[in-house]
């Protein structure tokens, strides 16, 4: 029973930080943002999703509060705390890095 | 950042807190977003019906979602092993045969292999407890040869002195008295013996003792002829009889009559240069010379070897070079010590001697001497046993988990995760092991206990220190409880490896089952029964050894014998005295016969001289005895006559001479009328006589050797005066009732006369402790070893059986007979039995010869013995697999295969 997932190991949690970088949002907007920015490139299971968010909140990155909608319904909010904003900014520059480092190496293969 | 480690301590708090308020939350947050996506498709223009369908399958099996937060709230593990404890001991209780077999064989693993090792550890490794025990060296003679140099102990008092004023190797030498001696405290009626201990006034030194109170004895304490020694109590008996009250210090306690002051009290935990004895009191040694009943002569006499002697190395001496300068110095001390009045023969040998330095860190004891080897012998039996137990637990483990594989398989398939199944088999197991070891932990004070209680006869109490060693139970039960762990875990490993729809399949659907899966429980069933093999095999020998020599005749009769020594204090020489002694004992009404000897039978030292024949020149046994003797013991003469009235002091000397002696001195048809000679040592000046009697051989100092040649001479042709305060007393009374008697009787013919009495029997049964011990634990060790393997086989065929019900049940179906069936499940068992008998019979030939020299009467490869341990094994085998075989060949086949 592998987890169905397209994403590279440990993407998922710099994606959900970034996404909750512009406001607080709940799981299911969290998701809804991914493949929305995406153009539905990058689907997010829920079997995925809430494991990483429950994860994410244990490490002090976010924190959940639950809040209504816009529609009046109960619904549990992440936002970012200080710390996970810092940890955002680590795992960007990881991010670049490595992209970078592969780019060089497609590239190179390609000459 | 240290508001988020405040964040993660919140969050963790409230997930272990506030665990259902989480889970709420996590269900409403769940329906939250199932909402949102059905309201999605709806947006898509999806039927309601639709529309939640799409939406439950696109979110996927809620209960594996939230168990995998509840997995990333990491909380998750404390609270599940609460809930894995309670299924365990749930399941456990449900399956009580299975949990109390898996922790009875747990216990008695643990349990035996502590207990033996605590024993052997407070006897053999436990360095005594004073500083830097390892500077401590011992000083014996290695070629000591007894008749030249007689005596308990190792050194004689002038070569003590000798030793201390000429070697360089030590900072101090001390030497004490070989024997605790029971010394008589208080006065009048309320007298009681306790042990004391005689030793140098450089005990406390070389031994590095500091008092718990007052002073230890100093030098100046011990000099000859010392008028009023100073007593210095043991820590415990300081405890006991004072109450720990430093007022002790200078009160005054009546010791043997005489009235000491204590001066101090020795350190905590200190009990005496020798294991396993308990100490009360200690003297200086020239307490024995204290008037007005000392007698300081056995300070000058070189022949009486009664000290043992330790020194404390100089810092930068090593053992070896000690025992080097031991050597060089030897010659020079035995010339200066030279006993007078030996044989030319008997003094080359004194001057033969060297010193040696041994390892002293340990103290010196008895009991290492006697019990060492057989408690290393345990010890191996011991790790056999959890060696068999350990194989036992696994497969019943094994048999466990495998039937549960289907269990697993319905688990994994309703969404359990499988680190969480791990996990939960890793608790069951770790229950078990718990249950295990606290039983173990009561199993091995109990038997160390009850070994301890056999070790003990009825004059010696032993000390030993039984603290529970935790570094050694820790060890057992943790090698154990690892094996139970891993071998619970392989099969939920493999259940939660593969594929629950596979899984399901193999473990319900199959008609027969995979043989290659039991491959490794019938390789334990090997080894088991092998291992078991060689542990009846012991039993058989040391059992059988021990059998013969209780039924061995020892050439006298020793049922209905008492020794009785009599303490006539200055008239233990007086012929009259001794005459009317002998006779108001056997006027005694319940007295048979009654005859005195210088030296009892079995446990009571040895009394030679050399005696010279033109046939030999050789040690033979001596013993002064009165008329009468032969047929108090039961001893038959053979030939010519027993001693009379007129073999007098003046008379010829005249002697009494077993079969061996006779073969050895005086070749020939017959010995009557025949002479040898015995060669002069001090106080037994040489001496010719003539033989008047043959007697049958008796078993002399110990029952388990063979009978020495042996002379008897009349007691009143004792050399220091007629001999006769030690009396062998026969009666068909009970031997209680004959001791009161006998101190009426004497108490009105000599009031005070002091009585020691030994039933002989008890003496006999009592020198046999070592054997006894070696037979009662082999024997449960064997016997316990053919019950785990006779489990062990039936844990093994009855899974399998259980696992081919179905293939068996298509068998008879199709028209097998019952009894092939017996026969397909035993043909197996026999197999595995088999090969484990000659394994272990192998195993046991090898192994039995290191036990060749603690056994009596039997070769260590005794082919009836080791036959009959195969055999008894076969037989608890069968027992152990006939019960699945019978089992599978009643099984209805309709029943059989309705059950797949």
């Amino acid at each position: 029973m592998s987890k169905p997932s397209d994403l590279l190991q440990g993407t998922l949690d710099l994606l959900i930080l970034r996404t909750l970088a512009l406001e607080p949002m709940h799981g299911w907007a969290i998701a809804a943002r991914i493949e929305q920015t995406s153009r539905e490139v990058l689907q997010i299971t829920q079997g995925a999703l809430y494991p990483a968010l429950h994860r994410l909140e244990q490490q002090g990155w976010l924190r959940a509060k639950w809040r209504k909608t816009e529609t009046g319904r109960d619904a549990k909010f992440y936002s970012l705390t200080a710390a996970g904003r810092t940890q955002l900014d680590k795992e960007l520059a990881q991010w670049d890095r490595l992209s970078n480092a592969v780019g060089l190496v497609i590239r190179m293969a390609e000459e | 950042m240290p508001q988020r480690w405040i964040d993660i301590l919140r969050q963790r708090l409230r997930s272990l807190l506030r665990g259902t308020a989480v889970e709420q939350e996590l269900a409403r947050e769940m329906r939250f977003h199932l909402d949102q996506q059905v309201e999605a498709n709806l947006r898509r223009g999806l039927t309601p019906a639709d529309a939640r369908s799409a939406a439950l399958r696109r979110l996927g099996g809620v209960a594996q979602i939230q168990e995998e937060c509840r997995d990333a709230r990491r909380t998750s593990y404390i609270e599940n092993f609460f809930q894995d404890l309670q299924y365990a001991i749930r399941i456990l209780i449900k399956t009580p045969v299975f949990a109390l077999t898996a922790a009875a064989t747990l216990a008695l693993g643990i349990g035996a292999n502590t207990a033996i090792f605590q024993l052997l550890d407070a006897i053999r490794l436990r360095t005594l407890p004073v500083p830097e025990p390892h500077r401590l060296a011992q000083i014996l003679i290695p070629n000591l040869n007894f008749g030249i140099l007689d005596g308990p102990g190792n050194l004689s008092y002038p070569l003590y002195q000798a030793i201390r004023t000429n070697q360089d190797a030590f900072s101090d030498v001390a030497a004490w008295d070989s024997q605790y001696r029971n010394v008589r405290l208080g006065r009048g009626a309320e007298t009681r013996q306790v042990s004391a201990l005689l030793v140098s006034g450089t005990f406390a030194g070389t031994f590095g003792l500091s008092p718990a109170a007052g002073r230890l004895l100093r030098p100046e304490d011990d000099f000859r002829g010392c008028p009023a020694p100073g007593v210095v109590l043991s820590y415990p008996f300081w405890r006991s009889e004072f109450g720990g009250n430093p007022s002790a210090i200078g009160s005054r306690l009546w010791v043997q009559n005489l009235s000491l002051e204590v001066i101090g009290v020795m350190p905590p935990g200190f009990s005496g240069p020798e294991v396993g004895l308990r100490l009360d009191l200690a003297l200086p040694l020239c307490a024995l010379s204290t008037p007005p009943s000392g007698d300081a002569s056995i300070f000058d006499r070189s022949d009486n070897a009664w000290l043992n002697v330790m020194g404390r190395l100089k810092p930068g001496w090593s053992l070896a070079q000690a025992s080097e300068h031991l050597r060089a110095i030897s010659p020079a001390l035995m010339r200066a010590t030279f006993p007078s009045g030996y044989s030319r023969d008997s003094s080359a040998h004194y001057l033969d001697f060297h010193l040696e330095a041994i390892s002293g860190a340990t103290g010196v004891s008895q009991l290492r001497q006697q019990y060492d080897q057989s408690l290393w012998l345990l010890l191996g039996l011991t790790g056999l046993v959890l060696l068999i137990a350990c194989a036992n637990l696994s497969n019943l483990m094994l048999a466990r988990a495998g039937a549960r594989e289907r269990e697993f398989s319905v688990r994994l398939a309703l969404g359990a995760g499988r680190g969480r199944l791990i996990r939960q088999t890793m608790t069951e197991g770790l229950v078990l092991a718990a249950a295990g070891a606290a039983l173990g932990l009561g199993a091995a004070s109990v038997l160390s206990r009850v070994i301890l209680h056999f070790l003990e006869s009825d004059g010696s109490q032993l000390n030993l220190d039984l603290s529970l060693d935790w570094r050694i139970f820790a060890f057992t039960a943790a090698i154990t409880s690892i094996t139970c762990l891993l071998l619970s875990l392989a099969p939920a490993l493999r259940a939660a490896r593969g594929h629950a729809a596979e899984a399901m399949k193999a473990s319900g659907r199959g008609l027969t089952a995979d043989r290659g899966r039991f491959r490794f429980q019938r390789l334990l069933v090997v080894i088991q029964v092998s291992i078991s093999v060689i542990l009846v095999a012991g039993a058989f020998l040391f059992v059988g050894s021990f059998r013969r020599l209780v039924t061995l005749d020892p050439g006298f009769r020793a049922a209905g014998l008492l020794e009785a020594s009599f303490d006539l204090g200055k008239q233990e020489h007086d012929e009259t005295v001794l005459r009317q002694l002998l006779a108001s004992v056997r006027a005694t009404p319940q007295v048979d016969s009654a005859a005195t000897t210088t030296n009892f039978l079995i446990a009571n030292g040895m009394w030679s001289l050399i005696a010279r024949t033109d046939a030999a020149t050789r040690d033979a046994r001596f013993n002064w005895i009165s008329p009468g003797f032969f047929e108090t013991l039961g001893t038959p003469i053979l030939a010519g006559r027993d001693f009379n009235v007129s073999d007098s002091r003046t008379s010829p000397k005249v002697a009494i001479v077993n079969q061996i002696f006779a073969q050895m001195f005086l070749p020939g048809p017959n010995p009557i009328g025949k002479t040898f000679r015995s060669l002069a040592e001090p106080d037994y000046p040489e001496a010719q006589y003539e033989v008047v009697g043959l007697v049958r051989n008796t078993r002399y100092f110990e029952i388990q050797s063979a009978e020495p040649p042996m002379a008897y001479i009349p007691n009143t042709q004792f050399p220091q005066g007629v001999a006769g305060t030690q009396m062998f007393i026969r009666s068909r009374a009970p031997l209680a009732g004959v001791e009161a008697a006998v101190r009426r009787r004497i108490d009105s013919w000599r009031p005070g006369t002091e009585i020691d009495f030994q039933v002989f029997q008890q003496t006999i049964s009592d020198s046999l402790i070592r054997e006894r011990l070696l037979a009662a634990l082999s024997g449960f060790f064997g016997v316990l070893a053919a019950l785990l393997a006779g489990i062990g086989l039936y844990g093994v065929l009855a899974y399998q059986t259980l696992r081919r019900h179905g293939e068996i049940g298509i068998r008879l179906a199709l028209g097998a007979a019952r009894g092939q069936i017996l026969q397909m499940v035993l043909k197996e068992a026999a197999l595995l039995v088999l090969t484990g008998l000659i394994i272990g019979l192998a195993g046991a030939l090898t192994l039995s010869q290191a036990a060749a020299s603690l056994l009596f009467g039997i070769s260590p490869r005794d082919p009836v013995q080791l036959g009959a341990a195969a055999l008894a094994l076969a037989a608890a085998a069968a027992i152990g697999s006939l019960l699945p075989a019978l089992h599978a060949a009643r099984l209805d086949p309709m029943q059989a295969l309705r059950d797949e």
